[in-house]
């Protein structure tokens, strides 16, 4: 145990590492990257940069980087070697989200195509 | 010096599991960040419907009709800027150093009170179009989607000044600076989720 | 000025509800009364309403299940007794306002405020002395979770005089439950009552989560938990996962009903499939977490009253964690008659088909656990033996349902009601009931009348079986749920028999009521004095019964599963004087207690629209939390000495071991 008075190895998300110039480096990187990134998706949403029909993946795409570049620069996910509950905690987070929002969409549009055609919404 | 810190540390990791439960800094940590994921589970089941209802504009606006990209791409950097400022502000407190720290939490009061009042003045002036959440299924799920993800910045910023009023009137002490840690994890998932309403919400909703 | 609110909204001219509430407002008044004359007030609010003990919240939990099991099943007396007289021309004795009501009242209370409570106070109290702490994570935080639970129980019964509960079944599917077509409180009481303790019960997800994960007695790694607690585990990480889903579904009916929204209404594009699909997306992974700690129960009845160690515990564990993922991928076959295509129906039904093999795992484990042991027949033994038979009948009804063509005969028939509660009682009741009688001494000290015990286990199975076994069968005849009146006479003698059973399930309702009142008249008799009446093979048993505040004075080194079991094979479980140090164990503290308090006056606020109200009692919830935010002075130190004291008195009763 460190005079902080917990084991380095054992990290939960967003504690900070003693050394203070190496994380002030990771949130202007993340920053940087972050900014970069938005600029991209409002390019790619507002331009024909991207073939149309791929738009949508791009945006994903793009929205899914700056989500990884927050968690790791700002949120400081993966650092630290025993860092598996916190990573395993969001890898669930992740499968739940994408089974609420994934399931309900195809479950939704399939119950879509099989009503009857009426005024259109 | 870095052999006898790479040796102890290998020694504490032989004995990590045998260490009993582990200090309350990582537990209120951990606690925390269940909660964000828990929080992040609710906001997807509002992505969801958000989702199946947005083409439901009942013959009123669209979301192409009422969204303003530049309004959209001011409040991403104010948010995100905040992110910023928050973390360096987060780095002041572990350091000890409360007048900064004081300095970045009000860069990113600032910050955050800017996202919010643009984003209650696009809401009034889609009401005032007629664009109200009573409009439409489309409306009633952007309204609660984006209103939700505000109602959270509102109480960020709330938990914010409370906090710094505690640095002032009590220091950084130990409960203080995990207090803080939660704070710097609930306003980095905020703007993780706004990541998300601003290319599903808006940026595909003018396509 | 007071909203809604007005002398009309008092059911005057209904008996039944003017009447129960009578009785139970007097024998409320009483107990008060009771209370105070005796001066026991300083002491309920020191020992239990500001506790933030594991262990009193534990057993605050299980009273409240236990009371609300008396309502809930007070409703399924009227069901029952209404559906076995209405046949034919006969009318019955409750009007269809009325009986919708009482089902939808019915189904509501046995989910959140039976089951629900009954498992978490089970949790709460076992396992931080399973995991050989002294108390959860966050104990405020889980005396702020245990009151807003109550908080919701509170508003549910309080809708049975002042204004009326919903008629949309326990569900509340719109366009039903929308404002249009429910406009009274009904709806809002539902709404309110579960959005304040779904908040309760996140809490407690969060709580457990963070406990198991990060709070164990040194040496235990996690292959060395007690199967509880795994179960425990999953089970929590499904309240993390399904919980907000409710919420958020919740919110978006609450908003449709009090902002004129169109999520779920019938004009402007509103879309009430998707209430069902969020709504199951949370229901199924919630019956999951009902079914998953009582299966925890079971291991540990199986492991000690078989005096064997539980059969191949990894594979236990790995079907754990199989069903905890597996549960969240199931969820259309709660409406495979919704209307979605052959594919998305054949998908869902297939996973549900596949959820049955690791509890089939499990079933197995549980039978090879028995084998060559030692088998000694208590009651909880009984439960498990029933609990075998019981659950698999009901879990292969569930599996036949499973299929998407057979379940378009049967959903929503009264073999539906017969399969939910088949693996319902069967699996979590029975789960719950063996583990309060195992637990029970842990907590008082004495162990329950062993006797009663099992007569009210013959009870609930015989019972049981005639009042379920006969609703498959209607099912089948044709029979739908919630029929408030019987047009096919043919389908008498089945209604008759369900209503004995309702009758005998009674029955063993009163042995239970009864087992505890001579219990605690002849508890001097039963007195655990070494902490281990039943030859105990977890860390709970180490401790005395009652334990001392700080569960354990210095935490075990663990070295194996079945931690205790060793310690008492190695002689380890006796006590030596050592020396002690002082423990910090947190203060008590009223936010709980405060905060629900104010979750109950806004809610009803919120039910009937007095929005002055609203705001203050929001404002006033607000300030707790702040108050208690800002609060660094939370525990209290128990010197060494007086740590000393406990543990020699603990000798001197006879714990020596």
């Amino acid at each position: 145990m460190d005079g902080n008075g917990y084991l380095p190895e054992d990290r939960s998300p967003g504690v900070e590492e003693r050394e203070s110039t190496a994380t002030v480096a990771s949130y202007t990187a993340g920053l940087g990257l972050a900014i970069l990134a938005t600029i991209g998706s409002f390019v790619v949403a507002q331009t024909s940069l991207l073939w149309p029909p791929g738009i949508p993946v791009g945006l994903i795409v793009l929205a899914l980087a700056q989500i990884g570049v927050h968690l790791v620069f700002f949120l400081h996910l993966g650092s630290g070697p025993d860092n598996t509950n916190n990573i395993l905690a969001l890898a669930f987070g992740v499968l739940i989200v994408f089974l609420v929002i994934g399931g309900s969409l195809w479950i939704v549009d399939n119950l879509s195509t099989n009503m009857m055609p009426g005024p259109i919404n | 010096m870095t052999t006898t810190t790479i040796e102890a540390a290998s020694n504490r990791l032989a004995h990590q599991r045998d260490s009993g439960p582990a200090p309350t800094r990582i537990v209120v940590a951990y606690g925390f960040w269940i909660f964000i994921l828990s929080d992040i589970v609710m906001f997807s089941a509002l992505f969801a419907a958000y989702a199946v209802l947005a083409g439901n504009t009942a013959g009123g606006p669209t979301g192409a009709e009422l969204f303003n990209l530049r309004n959209v791409f001011l409040m991403t950097m104010c948010l995100l800027v905040s992110s910023y400022t928050g973390g360096l502000g987060a780095l002041s407190a572990e350091q000890r150093k409360p007048e900064r720290f004081l300095l970045f939490a009000a860069a990113t009061f600032v910050l955050g009170a800017a996202f919010l009042f643009l984003e209650i003045a696009e809401f009034v002036g889609m009401i005032h179009k007629g664009a109200a959440p009573s409009r439409s299924a489309f409306l009633s799920a952007f309204f609660t989607l984006v209103g939700m993800h505000g109602a959270h910045v509102t109480a960020g910023l709330i938990w914010l000044v409370y906090m710094m009023a505690q640095v002032v009137a009590k220091g950084l002490r130990a409960a203080v600076l995990r207090r803080l840690l939660c704070f710097s994890l609930f306003w980095h998932a905020l703007d993780i989720v706004w990541v998300g309403v601003m290319t599903l919400v808006y940026l595909m909703g003018v396509q | 000025m007071l909203g809604k609110l007005s002398w009309a909204a008092i059911p005057f001219n209904e008996p039944l509800p003017l009447v129960s509430t009578a009785v139970v407002a007097l024998i409320l008044l009483v107990a008060l009364a009771i209370v105070t004359v005796k001066g026991w007030w300083p002491y309920l609010w020191r020992e239990w309403l500001t506790s933030v003990d594991h262990k009193r919240i534990g057993v605050m939990y299980v009273s409240l299940g236990l009371v609300m099991l008396l309502r809930g099943f007070a409703d399924a007396l009227m069901m029952r007794s209404q559906q076995a007289l209405a046949i034919g021309t006969a009318q019955g004795y409750l009007p269809p306002e009325h009986y919708n009501q009482i089902f939808s009242a019915h189904g509501t209370i046995m989910i959140f405020f039976v089951a629900m409570p009954l498992v978490i106070g089970l949790m709460n109290f076992v396992v931080p002395l399973q995991l050989g702490v002294r108390d959860v994570a966050f104990p405020v935080l889980n005396s702020v979770s245990f009151w807003l639970t109550a908080a919701g129980a509170l508003l549910i019964n309080v809708s049975l005089v002042i204004g009326n509960f919903a008629r949309t079944g326990w569900m509340a599917y719109p366009p039903l439950s929308g404002i249009q077509f429910s406009p009274d409180v009904g709806v809002d009481y539902y709404l309110w009552s579960l959005q304040i303790s779904g908040i309760g019960t996140l809490f407690t997800g969060i709580n457990f989560v963070t406990t198991i994960l990060k709070l164990r007695a040194p040496g235990m790694t996690y292959f060395r938990m007690p199967v509880f607690c795994w179960t425990a585990l999953a089970a929590n990480l499904l309240i993390v996962a399904a919980f907000p889903i409710l919420t958020a579904t919740f919110l978006m009916l609450l908003l449709d009903r009090y902002l004129g929204m169109h999520f779920f209404t019938n004009d402007a594009g509103g879309n009430q499939m998707m209430y069902v699909n969020l709504f199951w997306a949370w229901g199924h992974p919630e019956v999951y977490i009902l079914i998953l700690p009582a299966f925890g129960i079971f291991s540990e009845v199986a492991a000690t009253y078989s005096g064997k160690a539980l059969f191949s515990y990894r594979s236990m564990v790995l079907a754990t964690l199989a069903i905890c993922i597996l549960s969240f991928m199931v969820w259309l076959h709660h409406f495979f008659t919704m209307g979605a295509g052959a594919n998305v129906n054949a998908f869902f039904g297939i996973m549900s088909a596949i959820i049955a093999v690791p509890t089939g795992v499990k079933v197995f484990n549980w039978l090879f656990t028995m084998f060559r042991g030692r088998i000694v027949f208590t009651t909880p033994m009984l439960f498990l033996i029933g609990f075998i038979v019981t659950f698999v009948i009901g879990g292969l009804t569930g599996v036949l349902l499973a299929i998407p063509p057979v379940d378009f005969v049967l959903h929503n028939s009264a073999f539906l009601v017969a399969h939910f509660h088949n693996v319902i009682i069967g699996g979590v009741l029975f789960g719950v009931l063996a583990g309060y009688n195992h637990w029970f001494p842990k907590a008082f000290g004495f162990t329950l009348d062993d006797r009663l015990g099992k007569a009210s286990f013959w009870c609930w199975l015989v019972g049981f079986y005639l009042a379920f076994m006969p609703l498959y069968v209607l099912g089948l005849m044709g029979m739908t749920r919630r029929l408030q009146h019987i047009a096919d006479p043919s389908w008498r003698p089945w209604l008759l028999v369900a209503g004995a059973g309702a009758i005998v399930i009674f029955c063993g309702i009163l042995c239970q009521v009864a087992q505890l009142y001579l219990s605690i008249r002849t508890r001097e008799h039963r007195r655990d004095v070494t902490g281990d009446p039943w030859n105990g093979r977890t860390l709970e048993w180490a401790t005395p019964s009652p334990p001392p505040a700080y569960n354990f004075a210095v935490l075990p080194r663990v070295e194996t599963i079945d931690a205790f079991w060793e310690m008492k094979r190695k002689g380890e479980q006796r006590w030596v004087e050592r020396r002690y140090q002082a423990i910090e164990m947190p203060r008590n503290s009223a936010t709980g207690f405060v905060l629900s308090f104010f979750a109950v006056v806004t809610g009803f606020a919120l039910i009937w629209h007095v929005w002055w109200i609203v705001i203050l009692g929001l404002l006033a919830a607000a300030a707790t939390i702040l108050a208690f935010g800002w609060s660094d002075e939370r525990e209290r130190e128990i010197s060494a000495t007086e740590i000393a004291r406990m543990e020699r008195t603990r000798v001197a009763v006879g714990g020596a071991g």
